[in-house]
């Protein structure tokens, strides 16, 4: 299947959920990082458990430098 | 403006017509129409007391939301040359809360420190924006990531409406606000300096205004005092001068307004010596609030002697010109 992870397309050959999505891309403690698929929140607490499905549309956001 | 009228006595001194201001004196305010004489003499003097400008300082918390708040002061995060200089600077200020953007993770950037771990460790309160936004849908959906994200619910709102001026479009603007309010967020809208926006704002429920002073970065202090002194008067949650500040004379000046605190990030950041600006920030934003408080004397068109009269030596004035007619 076929999804996009902040704004790029990713292929997906297996089962996986949004925990290890995260996991791939923050190298570092995930405290202060949010996730939306397809426009709604889905929160730490369900990261585990949420799998990623064909067309979903993920962002994956932390807070930067900002004014 | 009216003119006076034509006469062979002597003019008393400080009558004349008054530049149009809005003096606050003590809690009332005074608007002057443009003509009207004012005698400084009528008007009403706050009693001394006993406080000192410390005593003033100690009192002068504030609330955002249920943020409770000592520093007026609000400092943004991006454009430090370094992460240790972000962190002397913000020390240096004195400010107790702290903006940040809200951005997608970048692998390539692993090992980066943390920047919300960083600030939470140094006990600063973080402010989440919506910086980037064109669109009431993003603000929106930036506004619920930051909030699952850093778990508060402030937000500040900007929905951009053009990228060389980055001027608030009002019309996104309000709409995203609406929702966020919906959404129970305590919403802080990045504004112009339209006092009919500012209300429409606070009345549909934001927890405070922030009017620009300049464009993002611009460095041109407060274009227009006037619409910010009129947003204070009518405002009754915090106004927050938000953008555009140069230096720390353009703080003291928004404090001399009536303006409740100050947010300010290239001022600080982009000076040749940020930590030494940050410290000046602070002290004008404490100049600003005492002055305020103080009580400034009027604006006047015409001098009023500071010497008295009384027992001078030598020949009287020349006559002074007529200005009936102009």
């Amino acid at each position: 299947m076929t999804i996009r992870v902040n704004g790029e397309p990713r292929s997906v050959d297996r089962a996986l959920r949004i925990a290890e999505l995260v996991r791939s891309m923050v190298a570092d403690d995930p405290e202060g990082v949010a996730v939306a698929v397809n426009g709604e929140i889905v929160t730490r607490s369900r990261w585990h458990e949420r799998e990623v499905r064909d067309g979903d549309d993920i962002e994956i956001v932390r807070a930067t430098q900002g004014g | 403006m009216a003119t006076t009228s034509k006469s062979s006595a002597p003019r008393k001194e400080g009558e004349g017509p008054a530049v149009s201001e809005t003096a606050r004196l003590g809690e009332r305010e005074v608007a002057s129409r443009a003509g009207e004489v004012h005698r400084q003499d009528e008007a009403p003097r706050q009693e001394e007391g006993l406080q000192t400008s410390e005593d003033l300082l100690r009192q002068d918390g504030w609330k955002l939301g249920d943020l409770e708040l000592v520093s007026r002061v609000i400092l943004g995060t991006a454009r430090y040359p370094s992460r240790q200089v972000l962190l002397d600077a913000l020390a240096a200020a004195g400010t107790q809360l702290v903006t940040v953007g809200i951005r997608r993770v970048d692998p390539a950037a692993g090992g980066a420190e943390n920047l919300f771990q960083l600030l939470r460790q140094h006990g600063y309160h973080v402010l989440p924006n919506t910086a980037g936004c064109f669109t009431a849908r993003d603000a929106v959906l930036t506004a619920q990531l930051a909030r699952e994200a850093l778990g508060t619910a402030l937000i500040k709102v900007e929905v951009i409406g053009d990228e060389d001026t980055l001027l608030p479009d009002v019309e996104g603007l309000i709409e995203a606000c609406r929702e966020l309010v919906r959404l129970g967020f305590t919403v802080l809208p990045y504004t112009n300096d339209d006092p009919i926006t500012a209300k429409k704002l606070e009345d549909l429920g934001c927890a405070a205004v922030m009017p620009l002073g300049a464009p993002i970065g611009s460095g041109l202090g407060i274009r227009n005092p006037h619409n910010i002194e009129l947003i204070v008067s009518r405002a009754r949650v915090p106004v927050i001068v938000d953008a555009g500040v140069g230096t720390a004379s353009d703080v003291a000046v928004a404090f001399e307004l009536g303006c409740d605190g100050v947010l300010l990030n290239t001022a600080v950041a982009r000076a040749r010596r940020p930590v030494a600006m940050a410290a000046a920030v602070r002290d004008a934003a404490r100049a600003g609030r005492l002055a305020h408080a103080a009580g400034r004397v009027p604006r006047l068109f015409y001098a009023q002697a500071s010497t008295p009269l009384a027992g001078r030596i030598g020949s009287a004035a020349p006559d002074t010109p007529s200005d009936s007619g102009r």
